[in-house]
């Protein structure tokens, strides 16, 4: 027995530079035993300020790493503590504590999840002011999963940080005060799909654990030049592992979640998964498919090639056909999707997968930030029975509010990538990184769909400003201060990053410039 | 001979990912998501006795335990919706579309 006590040694877990995560994980813990032991009424006034305190300082003590310049493989090399994660912690943050302050307005979320619609039970929670305060440590966790999703450096951390970041996120969208039968709809759908797609993801992460011996990033990648005669493992792997990844970012063919779970989920939550979950799970299809596979790129490379061309015409396309606005923004993010795919694709030598990767981080960033700024403003525009997501019903808005349309007429001219938005540069930073990969032919698709997804969004604004307002037309709610905050900074970003980028840009190629550690 | 067990593997897998798609009543949906999760452990366990180390063994492991956190949320979630609806098939689920 001795003996074998001795030949275990301790793993060694570096605190500090797992830090952040540790730090909302730790929230999220707190905040359900605060739902355990605390009364009702004093729930609401922990929980907020908890989770928004513990989300800043886990972004101070990103800064803090990113300042020390750490970059190395932590925790017995299954956390990957890097530039372009340090990154994504950074950006992710600051999605969610945004999104967070949409999340605090009472009125998005059902007083009681378990009452029947339309029952005497929920007419008695609505009236006795009831409010599920899980929200938030729900919240935290999937915060928590989306930020070790994309700097999980074993297959097996990914999977587990997927579910992580996965299985709060099914429940939230299943919360909507309401239009209630659509957000439980929204939610089985979400569930199922996603559930369906995990399983691929972990299939495949048996395959290649077959194939190379180990589920650990970088000796994948050491046995793709060691091992011989198990090719149909290595494919099948890599392809079910795709599956998985291309499922959470919403490509087609793995698309037809995205418009129903978006339009079905409560408005904030939507926010929050537009921006913090495209995030996390670029990031870990990059660190899969750049490090894990990158000496496969010749076999993968087509394929994704089909994949960026499908969503963006895909998304594109379909856009132009709907009539609700939170499906029309889930469609326009599936074409954002394919956008940032064309990038992906782009990878040669490592010059140019900085270059590549330092034009998605700002990408992503961009886009999140417009996105949450244009969901906060969905929020706003509403009907007696709830927001009013039929577009007709936002014709003439510019008339009767113009400071509102505005603003939203500049998020979706940011979506559309025209100059001086923040979509502009980050527009230009993919598509030209792409050309200098060598995807030219990708780049051509990217700009006659964005071509086509710009007459959709200016379709809109057209609608807004220059159409005659419904003579009952919706009500705009006086925002909280937290959605007018949301609002500001969503806007403030999108012009700030339009018209004087290079800063962010900077920060972005800094982080992109050591890529991923192995 | 650890091919058998690769190949009962895969066609769990197949019968799983096959119920998914064909089933109506969401917890059948469910119970076949699983049964791929119960697949996946077994090509873990395999590869592991295949490779002779023990990582494929410890990952099947964190996998039961995923995948029993992923029952308490499916099942609040069909439950909610049976309660609502008075059905659990997938096709009447039906409200969000085009």
């Amino acid at each position: 027995m001795s003996t074998l006590a001795a030949a275990i040694d301790a793993p060694t877990i570096e605190y500090a530079e797992l830090s952040p995560m540790l730090l909302v994980f730790g929230a999220a813990m707190i905040g359900v035993l605060v739902e355990a032991f605390t009364p009702r009424y004093l729930r609401k006034s922990i929980q907020m300020p908890l989770t928004v305190l513990s989300m800043l300082g886990a972004f101070a003590l990103t800064v803090w790493q990113g300042i020390q310049g750490v970059r190395h493989a932590a925790a017995m090399g299954a956390v990957a503590v890097d530039g372009p994660s340090l990154f994504i912690w950074g950006a992710i943050l600051l999605l969610a504590i945004v999104s967070v302050l949409l999340i605090n307005d009472d009125d998005h979320f059902v007083a009681q999840a378990a009452a029947v619609p339309g029952s005497a039970e929920e007419d008695r929670a609505i009236s006795e002011g009831g409010a599920h305060t899980e929200i938030y440590p729900l919240v935290l966790f999937a915060v928590g999963g989306m930020m070790l999703f994309p700097a999980a450096n074993d297959l097996l951390i990914m999977f587990v940080a997927l579910e992580v970041m996965s299985l709060p996120l099914y429940l939230l969208c299943g919360l909507a005060r309401r239009r209630r039968l659509l957000s439980q709809e929204a939610a089985m759908k979400y569930f199922l799909l996603g559930a369906f797609s995990s399983a691929f993801f972990l299939y495949g992460t048996a395959l290649l654990y077959g194939y190379a011996g180990s589920v650990d990033l970088s000796a994948i990648e050491k046995s793709l030049s060691t091992v011989g005669g198990q090719d149909s493992l290595l494919f099948m792997g890599a392809a079910m592992l795709g599956v998985g990844l291309l499922f959470k970012i919403g490509a087609a063919p793995f698309q037809a979640w995205k418009p129903d779970v978006y339009q079905g989920s409560p408005t904030p939550i939507t926010a929050l998964m537009a921006s913090g979950t495209l995030i996390a799970a670029f990031g870990a299809l990059l660190r899969v498919f750049w490090v894990a596979l990158g000496n496969l790129d010749a076999e993968w490379t087509p394929v994704l090639w089909a994949v960026a061309i499908l969503t963006m015409v895909v998304g594109a396309i379909l856009a132009i056909t709907q009539t609700d606005i939170k499906r029309m923004l889930a469609y326009s993010s599936i074409a954002h999707t394919g956008f940032l795919l064309t990038a992906v694709v782009a990878t040669g030598k490592e010059a140019q997968n900085a270059n590549a990767l330092s034009g998605i981080l700002f990408y992503l960033v961009a886009y999140g930030f417009a996105t949450v700024g244009a969901f906060a403003v969905v929020t706003m525009v509403r009907d007696p029975g709830g927001e009013a997501g039929h577009l007709s019903r936002w014709a003439g808005l510019g008339k009767r509010s113009p400071i509102l349309a505005g603003i939203f007429a500049l998020f979706l001219l940011a979506f559309a990538g025209i100059p001086l938005t923040s979509g502009f540069f980050g527009k230009y930073a993919v598509f030209a990184a792409a050309v200098s990969g060598g995807a030219v032919q990708l780049v051509i698709v990217g700009v006659v769909t964005s071509a086509m997804a710009a007459f959709f969004y200016v379709r809109v604004i057209v609608l807004m400003f220059f159409s005659d307002p419904a003579p009952e037309g919706p009500t705009i709610a006086v925002p909280s201060i937290g959605t007018a905050a949301v609002v500001t900074l969503a806007a403030a970003a999108t012009v700030v990053l339009g018209v004087f980028p290079q800063p962010v840009l900077d920060l972005a190629h800094t982080a992109a410039q050591s890529l991923f550690v192995r | 001979m650890t091919t058998h067990y690769l190949v009962l593997s895969a066609l769990l897998f197949a019968i799983g990912g096959v119920g998914v798609l064909v089933r109506r009543n969401a917890i059948v949906v469910f119970m076949c998501v699983e049964l791929m999760l119960n697949a996946c452990n077994l090509a873990f366990v395999t590869f592991a006795r295949q490779h002779g180390n023990l990582e494929g063994q410890i990952i099947a492991f964190f996998v039961m335990i995923v995948a029993a956190a992923e029952v308490v949320v499916g099942l609040a979630i069909i439950v909610t919706i049976f309660r609502t609806r008075r059905s659990a098939s997938v096709d009447d689920a039906n409200l969000l579309k085009y």
